[in-house]
């Protein structure tokens, strides 16, 4: 029944092809906003920066604040902690950085030792650490027991990496805008 | 799911396996090679266009669910974060209200062509059938979600809709109360309508999967309603009405794109922009467009209940059409009388649509003291219920059909027998 | 032969459409008296239709120093100002949040938060991320400053009238319309004809000179451009308003259209690609 199928020549058709890779052109870029919606939404985007106010955190205390749904830890160090972290060796430690490498010039120029602002959430599984505590004065994470020092670096326990530093700057010389 | 005996031959060892064992790949081929009568014109490619506007629909509302939050403080604002700050998410809200839109117009004229070519007449009863309840589901889904954007019409039409329950007679109150979770549409019905939005989706894909089973068992109707005999009436589903069928949803998707990115609004009604207020109804309630026509049945008639029953009997009536139609011919090519009672049917349902929207105390027409919408609305009523009940039942008895062809080649080729023929010629 | 069939359904189709159309119209307005409803030929509409930047921009300010005493923008955050598209954009600060007009709006509002310290509710200078806040507690408090009407929220009423954008001009302008007798005004009620039955709470809001309009510059295509600062009339007010409240109640407007040019030439070529091939498929078989 040669008219219940088309003929063979036509298979490779050119009008079958560009039609062909027209749908699958067309198809493939309506896929994308069907992909893309679930990336971050604008109002998320927005609210990804907030700005800290250093001078109410007095010495020895911490401030945690909520940036990007993890809480931000802002310790203002007191000068035993800042002694303590810098002392460290290097050798010593499982991801090896120097106090001064995770922090920031201040508005002055000079680096605020100070102020440590980190993610306060254990590079393990994502728990919060719990300040002040662990074998080393820093940070301890009660959830597999990884131990920090006070730079916020992991000293002992199974997390592999120190806490995270997040993108933050000095606006003035008590504030800082993080994110 | 196919009525044909098939004729898949598994060609690899990997398909032959599959097909010892779940016989899916052979399903899929037999419904691509399914012998369809060759004389299936473009009013049947509407099929296919409703299964695309099924698709549409459920994927963009999968994805608005991830971002919409059933809660009377928060719905209206949620949709309109989906409309400003979702990534796309102007064009899923879009796409999904206006394809709602869509859907209705493509399946309106679905119906229109399986009334008008007999397409509910033996042996096609359960076809037509399940195609009244996909019909009824999508009404169904069509309110329900309509609810969800927490707009003026949402809220008000909710109210009214649910207050049908009402009219019960002695039950009524309970029942009502009963669908609300409340005294009056609140958060409990919010969050029901939309549990139940989801869900009526996935109904209709089941029923839609059981209407096309029926239709691949018995075959599909044509233009001329004579039953496909030998093969030479045939054509394999693939490429010939794969091709068409595509053809025909792309230029409904043509359409559908000027109503999605330059009339986004026009279908809808500019009261649901303003959010929910239980204090204050809208100057005229009005439903979407698709449901204008029974919304003026409903208000045909001065009692509350007696509206109701009419309106769900307009629908009702759709389900036991093939019963009242009884003449042996299906189209309406050869049936000179019905052909012409069908187009003042379509006439009368847009004169409905119309009545509908407008306000029942204003005058349609302006002859004599002026036809009012009311009066109007009453007189494509009886039309639209003598049709089915009286004037189909009597033609059916006295109406003598034209000469029809011996068979759809013979309709399609005319004297000659066969394409060689042609081609010869 | 397949032209015709073709021909019938294309024009089938779109009568129906236009028919489903007209109905949804059907339900229109137009006003009451003998006050004609004036329809403007605004830069937005139409298939190609775009805000005018710099009218949306001067709208934005009739509405911070006149409408925003009563009326909220409640679903609009600032940094939608400078969003693509939005009359405030910046090519050099694709996130809006960086944007100069945005963060001095922002500033220039009070926001209530919370005092991280002690809990107490405080107020603020708004960043680019906060929603324009409430004028009012509540509606309660907005409806008993406003003689126990509700002054609605702007930022979707462009969208949440019929005509939005010529209600809401034909709005302001038609308080100079003339009263006819039987319209009954109580206390605290003005004439306007564009209201139902002509009543509206809302006084006269725009007079000549109300807001001092100044030149703005505006970015066209990577060049600065000065738009010099037209008089403020009544009417010159009422249009930049309009301009702003239809952009903030279709931000995405000129995206959409654009998306839609190229969704539909792309359509019609894969129609026309379907056809042939059809035609192609098709070619043997007589039907």
């Amino acid at each position: 029944m040669s008219d219940n199928q088309p003929d063979d020549g036509s298979k490779r058709d050119f009008i079958f092809l560009a039609t062909g890779a027209v749908a699958a052109a067309g198809g493939a870029s309506l896929a994308w906003p069907l992909v893309a919606q679930m990336g971050k939404a604008a109002d998320t985007l927005a609210a990804g920066s907030i700005e800290i106010d250093l001078s109410k955190i007095a010495e020895g205390q911490q401030l945690k604040m909520l940036w990007r749904g993890k809480p931000v830890f802002v310790r203002h160090r007191t000068a035993a902690e800042i002694e303590v972290a810098e002392a460290v060796e290097l050798t010593e430690l499982k991801d090896p950085e120097a106090d001064v490498d995770r922090l920031i010039a201040g508005p002055s120029g000079a680096v605020n030792q100070k102020y440590l602002v980190m993610v306060g959430v254990c590079t393990h599984f994502g728990c919060v650490p719990v300040g002040e505590a662990g074998d080393f004065e820093g940070w301890y994470c009660p959830c597999h027991g990884s131990h920090y020092d006070t730079s916020g670096r992991i000293r002992k326990g199974p997390a592999p990496k120190n806490m995270v530093i997040p993108p933050y700057e000095y606006i003035s010389d008590n504030v800082i805008k993080v994110g | 799911m196919s009525g044909h005996p098939s004729t898949y031959e598994p060609k690899y060892a990997a398909a032959k396996w599959m097909d010892q064992r779940l016989p899916i790949i052979r399903m899929g081929a037999d419904f691509m090679t399914f012998p369809s009568p060759r004389n299936l014109n473009y009013w049947y490619t509407f099929g296919g266009i409703l299964a695309l506007c099924l698709v549409v629909q459920i994927l963009s509302g999968v994805i608005l669910a991830m971002h919409y939050v059933a809660d009377v403080d928060k719905a209206f604002a949620s949709v309109q974060r989906i409309r400003r700050d979702v990534p796309f998410g102007w064009l899923l809200q879009s796409m999904h209200a206006v394809g709602a839109s869509m859907f209705f117009l493509a399946v309106y004229m679905h119906m229109f062509r399986g009334l008008y070519y007999g397409s509910y007449k033996a042996p096609r009863e359960v076809i037509w059938i399940l195609g009244c309840a996909i019909y009824l589901a999508m009404m169904a889904t069509a309110f329900l979600g309509y609810t969800l954007p927490w707009g003026q019409m949402s809220f008000w039409g909710a109210t009214v809709i649910t207050g049908f329950f009402g009219a019960v007679p002695v039950v009524g109150e309970s029942l009502q109360q009963w669908l609300l979770g409340g005294y009056s549409v609140d958060n409990a019905t919010l969050n029901r309508f939309f549990a139940l939005h989801y869900l009526l989706p996935f109904v209709i894909a089941a029923l839609v999967g059981l209407h096309v089973w029926a239709l691949h068992h018995v075959g599909q109707n044509n233009p001329i309603g004579i039953s496909a005999k030998t093969k030479e009436d045939t054509l394999s589903f693939h490429p010939f009405y794969t091709v068409k069928d595509a053809f025909a949803i792309a230029v409904f998707f043509v359409i559908f794109a000027i109503f999605l990115f330059y009339l986004p609004d026009a279908l809808g009604h500019a009261d649901n922009y303003i959010e929910a207020d239980p204090m204050k109804t809208p100057p005229h309630i009005v439903p979407e467009w698709y449901f204008l026509p029974f919304y003026a049945i409903l208000r045909a008639v001065p009692s509350k209940l007696f509206g109701i029953l009419l309106m769900l009997g307009a629908i009702v009536v759709l389900f036991v059409l093939p019963w009242l139609d009884t003449h042996k011919v299906r189209s309406m090519r050869f049936r000179p009388i019905a052909k012409w009672f069908f187009i003042i049917f379509i006439v009368m349902c847009f004169i409905l649509g119309w009545c509908g929207a407008g306000t029942p105390s204003d005058v349609a027409i302006p002859i004599g003291k002026g036809m009012t919408f009311y009066v109007l609305s009453q007189i494509a009523t009886v039309y639209y219920f003598a049709y089915f009940l009286i004037i189909l039942p009597v033609l059916g008895l006295v109406e003598k059909p034209l000469k029809r062809p011996d068979s759809i080649t013979k309709a399609v080729l005319g004297e000659q027998k066969s394409d060689a023929d042609l081609a010869s010629a | 032969m397949a032209f015709m069939k073709l021909k019938t359904l294309i024009i089938g189709s779109v009568v129906a459409a236009a028919s489903v159309a007209g109905l949804a119209f059907a339900a229109g307005g137009g006003g009451t008296g003998d006050y004609h409803m004036e329809h403007k030929d605004w830069s937005f509409n139409g298939a190609f239709g775009k805000y005018d930047r710099a009218a949306a921009q001067r709208g934005y300010q009739v509405y911070r120093e006149v409408c925003s005493s009563c009326h909220q923008l409640k679903f609009l955050a600032f940094r939608h100002l400078g969003d693509k598209g939005a009359p405030f954009y910046l090519e050099d600060f694709p996130n809006p949040n960086d944007n100069p007009y945005v963060k001095n709006f922002a500033a220039d509002w009070n926001v209530e938060d919370i005092d991280s310290d002690n809990g107490d509710t405080i107020e603020r200078p708004g960043i680019p991320a906060d929603y324009f806040p409430p004028i009012f507690p509540n509606d309660a408090a907005a409806r008993a400053s406003n003689g126990g009407a509700l002054p609605p929220e702007l930022s979707v009423i462009a969208k949440a009238r019929t005509n939005g954008p010529d209600y809401i001009y034909n709005l302001m302008l038609a308080y100079s319309a003339h009263k006819p007798d039987d319209v009954e005004l109580t206390p605290g009620l003005y004439y306007n004809p564009v209201m139902d039955g002509g009543k509206i709470a809302m006084a006269a809001p725009l007079s000549d000179g109300l807001v001092e309009y100044e030149a703005i510059e505006v970015e066209d295509h990577g060049k600065i451009k000065t738009i010099p600062a037209p008089e403020a009339t009544v009417e010159q007010m009422s249009s930049d308003l309009v301009q702003f409240l239809a952009w903030s109640a279709d931000p995405k407007m000129e995206q959409r259209k654009s998306t839609g040019l190229m969704t539909i030439i792309y359509l019609l070529i894969l129609s026309l690609l379907l056809f042939l091939s059809y035609k192609r498929v098709w070619r043997n078989v007589k039907h």
